[in-house]
C-alpha cells in the first residue's frame, strides 16, 4: 500500500505539491511513483530561473527500469532544485517526500492548485491504475 | 503461474514478483542495486529453480552432444568439467545457449533457459534421433546460485564434511555430486560462487539458512545488471534463432577443429564466417542518461541497434551491448552515437565485457 500524505496535492501524473508559504510550493514524485519506477539512477532537474508551464515536461527521473517525465504540477518559477539529489538520486526512493524532494516553484497563480488531486483522489486514481 | 519451490521463500522476503515467461519470479526484494553491491562485496543468492536441467545419458551421449553443440564436448576430459555453448539450427541462428557439464562420455547435464525449456526439449528430441541416448529433464531439483567474493565461504557453512571436501579444490566451471547436492562452480554474474542443484524438499530450508549466513537474496533486476557488467549475453535479447553466435560475442564458443566434426548449423557457420557478419559490441556512456535495449546506434559503418542496456551499479554510469556493422567503427576506442530520448549522443566502442571480479575492465 502507498503512502499518500493527506496534507498534499497531487498531480494525476504522480507528483505531490507542498505549500512553504509565499507561493512558493515543493515538488517531487510520489511513493507509489518511485515504487512503480525502482532504484533511481540520475535525475535530471531543471534550472534555477526556468520558466514552467502546468502540464509541461520539466525533469528527468531515470530509474534502473526506464526513463520517466516529470511535469509541472503548477505554472511558475523554479526557485530552487534539490542538489543532493545530483550524488543520492536514491533519497527519491528512500524519503519521496522528505528528503527526496526534486525542486521548489514559485507558482504564477495560486488558483491553478485547485486543478490539482487531494490525497483521496489520487488514492483512487492509483487504485484505477 | 508456474512457481519455483522457493516461491514462499521470496514472499517471505518481502519480494517484489512479477511475470518472467510464465513463472511468478521475484524481481528485487526491495532495492535491486543494493543486491546488485551485495554480489559484487559479499554475497547474493538467486532462485534460478525456473532453469531446466536435462540429463544426456546413453552409448552415443558424447557423439550426439559434439552433433548437437558448437563448442566439442570432446574437449572435456575431467570428470565434472562444464562448457558454455550454444545450439545452433540450419540457418546458422542460435536456438539456445546451455551449460553442459561433463560426467563421463555416456553421461552428461545439461541447464538451459526456462523461457526456451518446450522448444529445447523438443530441439534436443528431434536432434538425438538416430543416437542412442536418453534424453531425461530433472525436475526434483531446486536450483540457487550464491555468487560474490564471500559467496563460496559462506555457502560453504552450510556443507557436509564430504560436500566440503568435494569441492576444496574445485576449479571455476566445474561440477560435482556430493551427497544431496549438485554443487558447481558456475554463475551468472562474473563473482566467485557456486550454482548448487537441492532437492526440493530441502530447498526451502537451504534457502533460510543462507539468509541466516549472510547471504542477500537478489532477483532477476540485480541479475540482470550483473550478467550484463560481466558481459555475458541474455537469451532473447543478445540473441535468438535469427541471429548468428558470430554476430552476439559468440564466435569463441564455437569449436572449428577438428574440421571433420560435423555439427549441426556448421555449414552455415563457415559461409557466415566467411561473408563476415554484425559484431555485438560494448557501449560505455559516462554522462547523465541510461543507453536501454532497442536504441539506434550509428557507428563509422552503419547502424545498429543496442541489444541490452543498464546503468551499471558498479561503475556509476549506463553500459550496454549493441549489434552494429564490423569495421573500424566496432573496434575497441571508436566512437558511436545513440540516440537517447530524441537526441544523439556519442558513446565510447569497448569489448563487451565491463566488470569481472568486483573490479571494472574497462
Amino acid at each position: 500500500m502507498s503512502n499518500v500524505p493527506n496534507e498534499l496535492r497531487y498531480a494525476s501524473t504522480h507528483e505531490w505539491v507542498r505549500a512553504e508559504g509565499d507561493g512558493i510550493y515543493t515538488v517531487g514524485i510520489t511513493d507509489h511513483a518511485q515504487d512503480l519506477l525502482g532504484d533511481m539512477v540520475f535525475v535530471d532537474l531543471p534550472d534555477v530561473g526556468d520558466a514552467v508551464t502546468q502540464a509541461d515536461d520539466c525533469a528527468v527521473a531515470e530509474s534502473v527500469k526506464a526513463a520517466s517525465d516529470i511535469y509541472a504540477p503548477i505554472t511558475g518559477e523554479i526557485v530552487e532544485i534539490n542538489e543532493q539529489l545530483e550524488d543520492s538520486s536514491e533519497l527519491v526512493n528512500s524519503d519521496p517526500y522528505g528528503e527526496g524532494w526534486l525542486f521548489k516553484i514559485k507558482a504564477e497563480d495560486e488558483a491553478e492548485l485547485e486543478s490539482l488531486l487531494d490525497a483521496e483522489a489520487y488514492t483512487n486514481s492509483i487504485d484505477e491504475d | 503461474m508456474n512457481k519455483t519451490p522457493l516461491h514462499a521463500a521470496h514472499l517471505e522476503s518481502n519480494a517484489k514478483m512479477v511475470d518472467f515467461f510464465g513463472w511468478d519470479m521475484p524481481i528485487n526484494y526491495g532495492s535491486q542495486i543494493e543486491e546488485h553491491h551485495a554480489v559484487r562485496q559479499d554475497a547474493g543468492m538467486f532462485d534460478v529453480s525456473h532453469m531446466t536441467i536435462v540429463d544426456v545419458i546413453g552409448a552415443d551421449a558424447k557423439a550426439y552432444l559434439r552433433f548437437l553443440l558448437a563448442n566439442d564436448v570432446a574437449k572435456l576430459e575431467q570428470k565434472g568439467k562444464a562448457l558454455y555453448s550454444g545450439m545452433i539450427n540450419e540457418d546458422g541462428g542460435v536456438v539456445d545457449d546451455l551449460i553442459v557439464y561433463h560426467f563421463d562420455q555416456t553421461n552428461y547435464r545439461l541447464v538451459v533457459n526456462s523461457a526456451t525449456k518446450e522448444k529445447d526439449l523438443n530441439w534436443l528430441n528431434k536432434v538425438a534421433n538416430g543416437f542412442d541416448v536418453s534424453i531425461q529433464e530433472r525436475t526434483e531439483f531446486a536450483m540457487i546460485a550464491v555468487q560474490g567474493p564471500n559467496a563460496k565461504a559462506k555457502a560453504g557453512s552450510l556443507f557436509s564434511a564430504a560436500q566440503q571436501e568435494a569441492v576444496a579444490d574445485m576449479k571455476p566451471f566445474f561440477g560435482v555430486q556430493a551427497e544431496d547436492l549438485f554443487i558447481a562452480t558456475t554463475g551468472y554474474t562474473g563473482e566467485a560462487g557456486y550454482e548448487i542443484m537441492v532437492p526440493i524438499a530441502r530447498a526451502h530450508d537451504f534457502w533460510n539458512e543462507l539468509l541466516q549466513a549472510g547471504v542477500k537474496p537478489c532477483g532477476l533486476g540485480a541479475r540482470d545488471t550483473l550478467r550484463l557488467e560481466a558481459g555475458m549475453n541474455l537469451y532473447g535479447q543478445d540473441m535468438d534463432e535469427s541471429v548468428s553466435p558470430l554476430a552476439a560475442n559468440m564466435g569463441w564458443t564455437i569449436t572449428w577443429e577438428p574440421s571433420d566434426r560435423d555439427f549441426m548449423g556448421r555449414s552455415v557457420l563457415e559461409q557466415q564466417k566467411a561473408q563476415g557478419t554484425e559484431k555485438l559490441v560494448g557501449l560505455v556512456f559516462r554522462d547523465k542518461g541510461v543507453l536501454r535495449a532497442g536504441l539506434s546506434v550509428k557507428t563509422a559503418d552503419g547502424e545498429g541497434k543496442i541489444t541490452s542496456g543498464t546503468f551499471s551499479p558498479t561503475l556509476g554510469f549506463s553500459i550496454a551491448m549493441a549489434r552494429v556493422p564490423a569495421g573500424e567503427g566496432a573496434k575497441p576506442g571508436a566512437t558511436a552515437q545513440v540516440e537517447m530520448r530524441k537526441k544523439w549522443v556519442e558513446v565510447e566502442v569497448v569489448k563487451p565485457s565491463f566488470v569481472r571480479n568486483g573490479k571494472s575492465v574497462l
